[in-house]
C-alpha cells in the first residue's frame, strides 16, 4: 500500500521495529559454510575462518587476493566449530543490527582470544571485539553513514578518509583513546578514533594479536585508504607461522 | 603537533597583474594566507604588483610591496625584510616561478631563507614534463603518449611516431600559454614554434591527441604527516581539447561511475605523494576514454589554482587558508573546520547542490581574432551558480553571465537543424546555447553528443529544459500551479517564462509572487547538513527549508561586480569588500551579494552573510526580500560594483528598494548624454562639442558640423564597447553601420575628438557638502586611448597647481549639480589650456583602489561611510580622510606612483596564427594593471614596465619609426637614448630627420619594402630574430589607409611576439627614457606601503582594520 500522507508516513516509520536489542546478524549469515579461495595464479598462505555477521563479498575476496583461502562461517558458530579448520587467523565481519543481542558471536569470540589466535573485526566484528573486552556498545543517534568519514590512528596520529555505515558503536573506556585498559586478555587501548565526533573507531590488544575497525577497508568502489589492514592482518598469522603453529 | 618554531616571519608573494589565465583567484587566496599567518602571530611581508588586490591593502600585511615582481625587486625585499620563509604557492604561476628563480640565483640561500608551501623538487616534478610522465607511469598510472622537443626539428620526428593530431605543451608556463593542437605540419610549425618562444626553458612537449575525452580536475590538499584529502571533484562539460579555464565545467563530478571516481581518487593521491607536494594544495587533471574508459594524467599543478578558488567557492573549504597553515606545519586534523566549527579539515567535503562554472569571454574587443576555444585559454573572467539540481545551477550560471546571449532562448525559431548540430562540433563560447537550439530544430540527443563529444547525459539534462519549456509554452497563462513551481525549480528565469508564455518577465513575477512561489536560502556548509554550520554562505533553490537566520543588527546589503570581464574586474570587487569592511567598522551587519567565484568578496569570511547569487533584477530582490523578512536592511549599495548594480538602481528604487549613496535620479543625471549636457551647461562647464545622431545621415551632418576627428560610440556601457575615432565621412558610414548593431535602440553620440589633449582622471568624494579629491591621475598616453588602457600618473607630473585648481572646481560643481552621495569619477581633456568635461561616472571607479594605494587613503570605505550617513568632516575627525587638503594638495616630496595596464594581445591570434593588432583605443582591451610608485617618476615608471612586461632595456638597439607629426619631438628623447648608448635603428623618413639632428643611426628595411636586393631583411624579421631591444613606433596615417599603417601592425605585433616593450606615444617615449636612466642610476630600491603612508601622513593615519 502507497501512501503521500506524512502523518501515516510517521506512523509506519514509528511503529518499525527498534534495532536495539535486534539480532539480525544470525538472520542474514550464510546457513552453510562455503570457501573462497585466492584467485587462479595466487597460491594459499594462510588459512582464514571467517565469522558471518553480514560479511560483504568484498571482505572475503580482498583476504584472497593476499594469498588467504577464507572459510566463511555462519554467525552463530562456535569457538570449536570456527578453531576446528586450524585456521591461521579469525575473522569477525560487519553486520546489521545489536551487537548486545550477538552474545554467541561475543562468546566464541572470547574462546578465541583465549587460544591465542590472530584476529580482525571490522563494524559488527569491531562491536563484538569490544564486548569481548568487557567495553559497552550503544546506539548512535543518526551513525555514521558515508565515504568522507576521517578516522585518526592514535598511535601515529594520521587519518584516513574512510567508509562507514554503522548505527552502534563501541563506548569510549575510561583511560580515553590511544592509553592503555585492562581486560581479561591483557591489556588494550582504542586505535582510531573518528575525528568528526570522538567516536570509538577501533580497538587492538597489546600482548595478543587481535584488532579490530569499526570502519571498512573493504569498502568498493572505495575509499581505499585503509585497505591496508588486511595486509596487516596478513603480518599477524605470518608471524604467527613463523613462531610455528 | 603545533606551527613549527622559528618561524616569525614570512614572504608572500602575490600574482601580479590579471591577466588571462591567472586572475583574481590568487587575490582571494593571497588574502586568506595573509590572514592566517597573522592571526599565528606571523610577521607578513608582501609582495605583489597590482594595486587593484585586497591582498595589497596596508592593514593585511606588515610590509606591502606593491613593486614588480622581479629577482632584482625580491632580493631588495629579502635584504629589507630578512623573513624566514617565503610562502609561494598561493600567487599562481607568477610566484612559482618567482621563487624557482630565486632559487637557481642562489638568493634564498644567500639570505638564509627557506621555501614553504613547496619545494623545488616537487615544483620541477610536477611542471617538467619528462619527469612528470616517469613519475606518473612509475606508480602504474598512465599518461598520454608524449615527445619532449626542444626544436621544431625535435618536434617533426615526434610526429611521425604520435600521428596528427598532436597536442603542444609548453614548460612552465600557465594558462596554456603557448600550447594548441596542431592538425597537420602548418599548425606544428605556428604552434611548435610559439610554444618554444613562450617557455622560459625552450621546451615543449607533443602528446598524443586524447581530444574528445572527458575532462576532470581534483584538488588534493596534503600536510607534513601524508594526509591527504580529496577536496572537491570538477567535471568539465566541453571535453578534452578545450582548457578548464574557457570549458563548463560541474561540480562534483556527475558522469562518472562510483568506481571510476576511486580509481582515480586513488591514482590522484598516489601522484601526489610522488610528486612530494609536502604541504598544501594541488590540482590534477584527468582524461577518461569515453568508450574505454582508460584513465590518464594530464597535468598537476602543485599550488593552488583557479580550480581551487572554484573547488573552495563551490565546498565552503577555504583551501588556501588551510594550505597557508599546513605551510607553517600545521597537520589537516589540528585545523579547525571553521564553517562547522567543530569538526576538523582532515575530512572530505560532501555537497547536496550542483555548482556550475561558465567562462565569460571578450572576443568582441579583438576583432580579427580566431574564436575557437582551444587548449590556450582565452576567457577573461568567470560565473558560478549554485542550485539543488544541474538544469538549476546551469540556468542560474548562464544568466549570471549577464550577457544578452547568455541565458537558453526562446525568443526566435531555432535555425537549421543540420547547421547548428556541425556548430555544436566547433567549441565556442555559449556552445550549451546552441546545443539547445540544435535540440530544437530536432537534432537528438545522440547526434549532439557525437559532433559536441559532450557527455550524452548533459545533452539530455538541456533536453530535460526544453522538453518542460514546450509544456509551458503549451499552456502559457493556463499553467497549472505546481507546473509553474517545477518550472522555477529547473531555473528558468521570470523573463524565460515570459519569452514562453508570451508575458512580460514582470507579469510573471507578479503571477509567481501572488501564488507564493518564492526561493529559499540553503548553506554551503561543506558537509551535506550532517554538522550544523555557523558561517552562512547561501544559495537560491526553488526547494523547500529556509535557512537565511534572523539578526537584529541593522543590515547593509552591497551588490557585487560578477564576472571580470574587460573594464569590469578586481577593482571594483575590491571596493565592494571595503565597503564590507567600513560598514561592519559602522556597527552594520554586512550582507554580499556576487556570482564571481575568483574574488574576495565571495569569501565567506568577508560579510557576515554571503549569497552566491546572479546579479539580475529577479535574483537581487529575491533576496533583498528574504533579508528584509529576516531582520531590517538600511539599504543597498549600488554603485560599487561598476555598471552591473548601477544598471539595476531605478528597478530597484522603483520596487521600493532603499538604495544607499548617490540616487538613481541622480544616476541618471549623470549616465544620460542629455541630462549631463544641462548639467554642465549649469554650471558653465565646457565639454567637447558632441551631437547624438539616431541614423547614418544625422551623424554625417553632426560630424561635418563639430569638424573631424571624432569619437563616436553607444550610451550607456563600460569599457567603450563599440567605440571608436573617425577620420572622415566614409570610415563614418561602415561605423554606423556596424555600430547601429551594436545597441539599436540606443542612439549614437558623436564628439569632437581632440588629439593632442592631456587626459585626466579623477576620482573624487563628496558628501553633500564638501568636496574630498582623492586623487588626480595624469595620463601619459594621449587622448583617444581608453583611460583603462593607459598609463597615468598619480600625483600629476606636468601640470601646474592652477589646473588642478581649477579641476578640484570643476569637480565639485559637477557633484552638486549631479547630487552625488559618495564616490565620482570624472575624466577630463586639457586641450590648448582649456578643460573640457568628458565623462562622469557617479560610482566607483576601477582606479578606486590605485589612487587609494597611491595616496594611502581607502576611498571606498570613506564613501561607504557617506553612503551611511558620515560627513567628510566627521571621516577627518577620525583619520579615515586626512585631516586637512586632500589628494589635490599632496606634499611636493610624495611618491609618485605610475599605473600601467596590462594588454592581452599575446592571447589571441586570427585563424592564420598572426597576431591581432597592439594599438591601443577608445576600445578598452586591457586585463589587468600593474603599479609602480617611487620617489621620482623615472623609477616609478620604470617599475610599471618592469611589473607588466619585463624590465626596460638598459643597452642594446632601438627601434625608432614615426609618424610626421611626431618628428620633431622624437628627437631630443631619442639622442638621449643614443646619449645612454643605444644603437638607433629608424626606417629611412625618420632616419632623415635624426641624422640632420645629429643623431646617428642606420636604416632598416620597411616591412612593406620586402627584402633587400642583397637579402637585407626588413625590420619585422629583425624585431622577430631578436635583433630589437626597444620598438618606438608610432601609426602613421588612418585606419584604414593600407602601407604605412599596415606596416606599423606587422612591427608592433611582432614586438608583443618576442615580448619587447613597444611604445606607441611621444608622451610614453618620454617617460621610457626616464625610466630607462632611472635604472641606469640604480635608483631602482624598494619601500612599503607603510612606508609610503607614514611619510604621506605622518601619525594619526587611520588604515582602517582587517576583518
Amino acid at each position: 500500500m502507497t501512501t503521500t500522507d506524512p502523518d501515516e508516513l510517521r506512523q509506519r516509520v514509528l511503529r518499525s521495529p527498534s534495532m536495539i536489542g535486534a539480532d539480525l546478524a544470525s538472520v542474514v549469515s550464510t546457513p552453510e559454510a562455503y570457501v573462497v579461495p585466492p584467485p587462479a595464479g595466487t597460491p594459499v598462505r594462510y588459512r582464514v575462518a571467517a565469522v558471518d555477521l553480514g560479511i560483504k563479498t568484498a571482505t572475503p575476496l580482498a583476504m584472497a587476493r593476499l594469498g588467504c583461502e577464507v572459510h566463511v562461517l555462519p554467525a552463530t558458530s562456535t569457538a570449536g566449530q570456527i578453531l576446528g579448520a586450524d585456521p591461521d587467523g579469525v575473522f569477525f565481519s560487519n553486520g546489521p543490527g545489536d551487537p548486545a543481542a550477538c552474545g554467541y558471536a561475543v562468546t566464541a569470540m572470547r574462546d578465541v582470544l583465549a587460544a591465542r589466535v590472530p584476529v580482525f573485526g571490522i563494524c559488527l566484528g569491531s562491536q563484538v571485539l569490544g564486548r569481548a573486552l568487557g567495553l559497552d556498545t550503544y546506539k548512535l543517534r543518526f551513525g555514521h553513514r558515508g565515504v568522507n568519514q576521517p578516522v585518526q590512528d592514535q598511535r601515529t596520529a594520521k587519518v584516513h578518509i574512510t567508509s562507514h555505515n554503522h548505527g552502534f558503536a563501541v563506548a569510549m573506556p575510561a583511560a580515553g583513546a590511544g592509553h592503555a585498559f585492562e581486560t581479561d586478555f591483557g591489556p588494550a587501548q582504542v586505535t582510531h578514533v573518528n575525528l568528526n565526533d570522538g567516536v570509538v573507531e577501533g580497538l587492538a590488544l597489546a600482548d595478543r594479536p587481535a584488532f579490530a575497525v569499526q570502519y571498512h577497508p573493504e569498502a568498493a568502489p572505495g575509499p581505499h585508504d585503509a585497505r591496508g589492514l588486511f595486509g596487516e592482518f596478513c603480518a599477524l598469522m605470518a608471524q604467527r607461522q613463523g613462531r610455528g603453529a | 603537533m603545533p606551527k613549527r618554531e622559528g618561524l616569525n616571519s614570512v614572504l608572500v608573494i602575490g600574482s601580479g597583474p590579471i591577466v588571462i589565465g591567472q586572475g583574481c583567484e590568487f587575490d582571494y587566496s593571497g588574502t586568506q594566507a595573509c590572514r592566517v599567518l597573522r592571526e599565528e602571530g606571523i610577521r607578513v611581508s608582501l609582495v605583489n604588483s597590482n594595486p587593484a588586490t585586497i591582498m595589497t591593502d596596508p592593514e593585511f600585511a606588515d610590509a606591502t610591496y606593491v613593486e614588480p615582481i622581479t629577482t632584482e625587486i625580491l632580493e631588495k625585499v629579502i635584504a629589507a625584510e630578512r623573513p624566514d620563509a617565503i610562502l609561494p604557492t598561493l600567487g599562481g604561476q607568477t610566484a612559482l616561478n618567482a621563487a624557482v628563480d630565486l632559487h637557481e640565483a642562489g638568493i634564498l640561500a644567500t639570505y638564509g631563507v627557506e621555501l614553504i608551501g613547496a619545494d623545488i623538487d616537487a615544483i620541477k616534478a610536477g611542471e617538467d614534463r619528462r619527469r612528470f610522465k616517469e613519475i606518473v607511469t612509475g606508480i602504474g598510472g598512465e599518461v598520454p603518449r608524449s615527445t619532449i622537443c626542444h626544436s621544431l626539428v625535435d618536434c617533426e620526428a615526434a610526429v611521425a611516431d604520435l600521428g596528427f593530431p598532436v597536442v603542444v605543451r609548453p614548460s612552465f608556463t600557465l594558462g596554456g600559454t603557448g600550447s594548441g593542437i596542431a592538425y597537420d605540419d602548418a599548425d606544428l610549425r605556428r604552434i611548435a614554434g610559439s610554444g618554444l618562444d613562450a617557455s622560459p626553458v625552450t621546451e615543449v612537449l607533443l602528446e598524443e591527441s586524447i581530444l574528445g575525452w572527458k575532462e576532470y580536475e581534483l584538488e588534493l590538499m596534503r600536510d607534513r604527516n601524508d594526509n591527504v584529502v580529496v577536496v572537491c571533484s570538477i567535471e568539465n562539460v566541453d571535453p578534452m581539447g578545450v582548457h578548464t579555464g574557457d570549458s563548463v565545467t560541474v561540480a562534483p563530478a556527475m558522469t562518472l561511475t562510483d568506481r571510476e571516481y576511486q580509481r582515480m581518487r586513488d591514482l590522484a593521491i598516489a601522484v601526489l605523494r610522488a610528486v612530494g607536494v609536502d604541504t598544501g594544495g594541488c590540482n590534477i587533471q584527468f582524461a577518461v576514454h569515453p568508450r574505454t574508459g582508460r584513465l590518464v594524467v594530464i597535468e598537476l599543478n602543485p599550488r593552488v589554482s583557479r580550480s581551487s578558488a572554484l573547488a573552495s567557492k563551490a565546498t565552503g573549504f577555504p583551501i588556501a587558508k588551510i594550505a597557508a597553515r599546513l605551510a607553517i606545519g600545521y597537520t589537516l586534523d589540528e585545523i579547525r573546520n571553521d564553517i562547522t566549527g567543530l569538526t576538523p579539515a582532515s575530512f572530505e567535503p560532501a555537497l547536496d547542490y550542483v555548482v556550475v562554472k561558465v567562462p565569460r569571454f571578450a572576443f568582441e574587443k579583438f576583432p580579427g581574432a580566431d574564436q575557437v576555444l582551444t587548449t590556450h585559454m582565452k576567457s577573461v573572467g568567470e560565473a558560478m551558480a549554485i542550485g539543488r539540481s544541474f538544469p538549476e545551477a546551469l540556468q542560474k550560471a548562464l544568466r549570471s553571465l549577464e550577457q544578452p546571449a547568455g541565458p537558453l532562448s526562446w525568443a526566435r525559431a531555432p535555425g537549421d537543424r543540420a547547421t547548428l548540430t556541425a556548430r555544436c562540433a566547433v567549441p565556442h563560447d555559449g556552445r550549451i546555447s546552441t546545443l539547445h537550439q540544435a535540440l530544437r530544430a530536432g537534432a537528438t540527443v545522440a547526434e549532439l553528443a557525437t559532433a559536441s563529444g559532450i557527455d550524452p547525459w548533459f545533452i539530455e539534462q538541456i533536453n530535460g529544459i526544453e522538453h518542460f519549456a514546450k509544456r509551458i509554452a503549451q499552456a502559457r497563462f493556463s499553467l497549472p500551479q505546481a507546473d509553474l513551481a517545477a518550472a522555477k525549480s529547473i531555473g528558468f528565469s521570470d523573463a524565460q517564462l515570459g519569452q514562453l508564455t508570451g508575458l512580460s518577465a514582470e507579469q510573471v513575477t507578479t503571477w509567481r509572487v501572488e501564488r507564493g512561489i518564492r526561493p529559499v536560502y540553503h548553506m554551503v556548509d561543506t558537509c551535506a547538513a550532517e554538522f550544523a554550520a555557523t558561517t552562512p554562505y547561501l544559495y537560491s533553490s526553488y526547494d523547500e527549508g529556509n535557512e537565511v537566520p534572523a539578526s537584529d543588527r541593522p543590515k547593509v546589503i552591497i551588490l557585487g561586480s560578477g564576472p571580470n570581464r574587460i573594464g569590469q574586474g578586481i577593482e571594483f570587487d575590491y571596493a565592494c569588500v571595503h565597503a564590507c569592511f567600513a560598514a561592519a567598522q559602522a556597527g552594520f551587519e554586512t550582507v554580499m551579494v556576487n556570482c564571481n567565484p575568483e574574488t574576495v568578496s565571495t569569501d565567506y569570511d568577508t560579510s557576515d552573510r554571503l549569497y552566491f547569487e546572479p546579479l539580475t533584477l529577479e535574483d537581487v530582490l529575491e533576496v533583498i526580500a528574504a533579508e528584509q523578512a529576516a531582520g531590517q536592511v538600511v539599504g543597498v549599495i549600488v554603485s560599487l560594483g561598476g555598471q552591473t548594480p548601477l544598471g539595476l538602481a531605478r528597478s530597484l528604487a522603483a520596487a521600493g528598494v532603499p538604495i544607499l549613496g548617490t540616487s538613481p535620479e541622480a544616476i541618471h543625471l549623470a549616465e544620460d548624454r542629455s541630462e549631463f549636457s544641462a548639467v554642465l551647461a549649469a554650471a558653465g562647464l565646457l565639454a567637447p562639442r558632441h551631437g547624438t545622431a539616431m541614423s547614418v545621415e544625422d551623424a554625417a551632418a553632426i560630424a561635418t558640423e563639430i569638424g573631424y576627428p571624432v569619437l563616436v560610440r553607444p550610451s550607456y556601457v563600460l569599457g567603450g564597447r563599440g567605440m571608436e575615432i573617425v577620420y572622415d565621412e566614409p570610415t563614418l558610414h561602415s561605423y554606423m553601420r556596424r555600430a547601429t548593431q551594436a545597441s539599436p535602440e540606443h542612439p549614437v553620440l558623436i564628439d569632437r575628438f581632440l588629439d593632442d589633449a592631456i587626459e585626466l582622471d579623477v576620482d573624487a568624494l563628496f558628501d553633500g557638502h564638501e568636496l574630498y579629491l582623492g586623487g588626480v591621475m595624469e595620463h601619459i598616453e594621449e587622448a583617444g586611448i581608453h583611460s583603462g588602457d593607459s598609463a597615468c600618473a598619480l600625483p600629476p607630473i606636468t601640470l601646474g597647481r592652477e589646473y588642478i585648481e581649477e579641476v578640484r572646481a570643476c569637480t565639485e560643481a559637477i557633484a552638486r549639480g549631479v547630487g552625488v552621495r559618495g564616490l565620482l569619477n570624472v575624466q577630463y581633456a586639457l586641450a590648448a589650456g582649456v578643460l573640457y568635461v568628458l565623462e562622469a561616472n557617479p560610482r566607483a571607479s576601477r582606479t578606486v583602489p590605485f589612487v587609494s594605494k597611491a595616496t594611502a587613503v581607502p576611498l571606498a570605505k570613506a564613501a561607504t561611510r557617506i553612503m551611511l550617513g558620515a560627513s567628510i568632516a566627521e571621516l577627518r575627525a577620525e583619520g579615515m580622510l586626512v585631516s586637512s587638503g586632500d589628494g589635490g594638495t599632496l606634499p611636493f616630496d610624495a611618491p609618485i606612483a605610475v599605473k600601467e595596464a596590462v594588454l592581452p594581445f599575446n592571447r589571441f591570434a586570427d585563424k592564420s596564427g598572426a597576431g591581432v593588432d597592439t594599438l591601443l583605443g577608445p576600445e578598452m582591451r586591457s586585463t589587468g594593471e600593474v603599479m609602480g610608485i617611487d620617489e621620482l617618476f623615472g623609477t616609478a615608471y620604470a617599475k610599471s614596465q618592469a611589473a607588466a612586461y619585463g624590465a626596460l632595456p638598459v643597452k642594446g638597439r632601438a627601434f625608432v619609426s614615426v609618424a610626421s607629426k611626431d618628428k620633431r619631438s622624437m628627437i631630443f628623447p631619442v639622442k638621449r637614448l643614443a646619449d645612454l648608448g643605444f644603437e638607433i635603428w629608424a626606417t629611412r623618413g625618420t632616419y632623415e630627420v635624426l641624422r640632420r639632428n645629429g643623431v646617428h643611426a642606420t636604416i632598416v628595411r620597411k616591412h612593406s619594402d620586402g627584402r633587400g636586393p642583397a637579402g637585407e631583411p626588413t625590420i619585422v624579421e629583425r624585431v622577430l630574430a631578436g635583433q630589437v631591444d626597444l620598438v618606438i613606433n608610432t601609426p602613421f596615417g588612418w585606419p584604414g589607409e593600407p602601407g604605412p599603417r599596415r606596416d606599423g601592425y606587422e612591427i608592433r605585433t611582432a614586438a608583443v611576439r618576442r615580448g619587447l616593450p613597444c611604445v606607441t606615444t611621444m608622451a610614453g617615449l618620454a617617460a621610457v627614457v626616464q625610466g630607462i636612466e632611472a635604472i641606469m642610476r640604480n635608483e631602482v630600491g624598494v619601500r612599503s606601503l607603510q612606508q609610503h603612508a607614514a611619510r604621506l601622513r605622518g601619525d594619526g593615519a587611520q588604515q582602517g582594520t582587517a576583518s
